[in-house]
């Protein structure tokens, strides 16, 4: 997984895309996905992070992580 | 340093709903470093907005419509320019390019300079022989037919798909999902425009643009790219934002490097979701959004001047990606002598 090259993410989680002029938001959780993407870490290593930072069922978290990796591959927030 | 004093006079002070370049042009040459500027007025119309902004336009004159044909229009420039001593005169309307073009020799006569596609370029870009250009130049453009009677419209079908859209020569366009939508907008559009009408092909993907000014020798003199953020239901853009995107650039660089193209220009493409590019269009002036530009840090009205009095300009490669413009309307509250002024004298 990669962020493309192109999205710059402010702290308070304006994500823009500058090759589409495309705006997103996302909450602090998903700058922390974000910045985890960027440190080239995978979806496992994010996971694990994630439930030891977080209180959350493992089922949850797979599902949310889940539909907020989607969701970043749909805007072309994520390049693959 | 001091600056240099010029007088400009501009066409497209019709800032409405559908907007003319004028007013957005006149913002960015005030704002020049180099030029103190006195603007002319150029105005077609008694109600155009940009005849009562005073703080942007010193004087102006209304001038005849270019059907009245070029004679009678460069009798009236003579006679403003006897008054106001033009030093680059910018026309901002496609509809009256073609007098300005075919009558530079006789502006510069006068000592008014312009900077102006040639004939060719001119003709080569209309939107009816765009497949030839798309061929000509190695760019991809969508199926296109010009058309000059109804009759021709089964044929047109049988070719390309629906939807398809339906384009006046000069200005207007319309998505057409029927062959009685096809006729319809062809008759509504050729009643104001006149035929031909162009027939394109739709493709589908996002519409992006760019500025652009080219020096006459191939090379780019700035350009920025522009996605409309907010659209009018005349297709206008309201609200745009300049983009990051190289491949866009590189298309425009070679339009204009192949094409020697002198001026301003606006490209319209669609960006596919594969990532091709489509030329949809090549307007031969700068567009209404080209104060952009200038907030995102490339003066290419001030550039546009500078070539035109014969200047060199260094080619402008940097702009702020992320600058968006949103615009809005004001009412201008004028007392009725000053619209009395022009309609009876001509100058206001």
């Amino acid at each position: 997984m990669k962020i493309n090259k192109k999205i710059a993410v402010s702290e308070s989680g304006f994500v823009f895309d500058s090759s589409t002029g495309d705006s997103f938001s996302v909450n602090p959780i998903g700058i922390e996905i974000i910045e985890m993407i960027r440190d080239n870490k995978n979806e496992d290593e994010i996971k694990r992070e994630l439930l030891d930072k977080y209180d959350v069922s493992v089922p949850v978290l797979e599902k949310s992580l889940s539909e907020f990796i989607g969701s970043l591959r749909n805007a072309k927030i994520l390049e693959d | 340093m001091s600056k240099n004093k010029i007088t400009i006079a501009a066409t497209g002070l019709n800032n409405t709903d559908n907007p003319g370049p004028g007013i957005p042009f006149i913002r960015g040459v005030r704002e020049s470093k180099e030029f103190d500027v006195r603007i002319v007025g150029l105005a077609y119309e008694n109600l155009e907005p940009g005849i009562y902004m005073h703080e942007l336009i010193n004087k102006t004159y209304q001038i005849p419509y270019p059907s009245s044909g070029s004679d009678v229009l460069i009798r009236r420039i003579e006679y403003i320019n006897s008054l106001e001593n033009i030093d680059v005169l910018v026309p901002n309307f496609d509809a009256e390019l073609y007098t300005f073009m075919k009558s530079s020799d006789k502006l510069k006569e006068m000592g008014i300079n312009t900077f102006l596609p040639t004939l060719e370029q001119f003709e080569e870009r209309h939107k009816s022989v765009l497949p030839e250009f798309g061929k000509k130049y190695d760019i991809k453009v969508p199926g296109s037919r010009a058309i000059f009677s109804e009759r021709e419209i089964p044929e047109i079908i049988n070719e390309y798909k629906y939807p398809l859209l339906v384009k006046g020569k000069y200005y207007e366009a319309y998505v057409a999902y029927t062959s009685e939508q096809v006729s319809i907008f062809m008759n509504r559009i050729a009643a104001k425009w006149g035929l031909p009408i162009i027939i394109q092909e739709f493709v589908r993907g996002t519409e992006v643009n760019v500025v652009a000014l080219g020096d006459g020798n191939g090379n780019t003199i700035g350009a920025v790219p522009m996605r409309k953020q907010y659209i009018t239901d005349k297709g206008k853009a309201w609200a745009g934002i300049t983009l990051d995107d190289s491949k866009l650039l590189d298309i425009t660089n070679k339009i204009i490097s192949n094409t020697k193209w002198r001026g301003g220009m606006e490209l319209e493409m669609i960006k596919t979701e594969d990532g091709e590019y489509y030329l949809i269009e090549i307007n031969p002036r700068l567009p209404a959004w080209v104060y952009l530009s200038v907030g995102a840090g490339q003066n290419l009205p001030e550039a546009l001047v500078k070539l035109a009095l014969g200047e060199r300009v260094e080619p402008m490669t940097e702009y702020k990606k992320g600058t968006l413009f949103i615009r809005y309307s004001y009412d201008l509250i004028c007392d009725i002598s000053e619209f009395e002024k022009l309609t009876l004298n001509g100058e206001l």
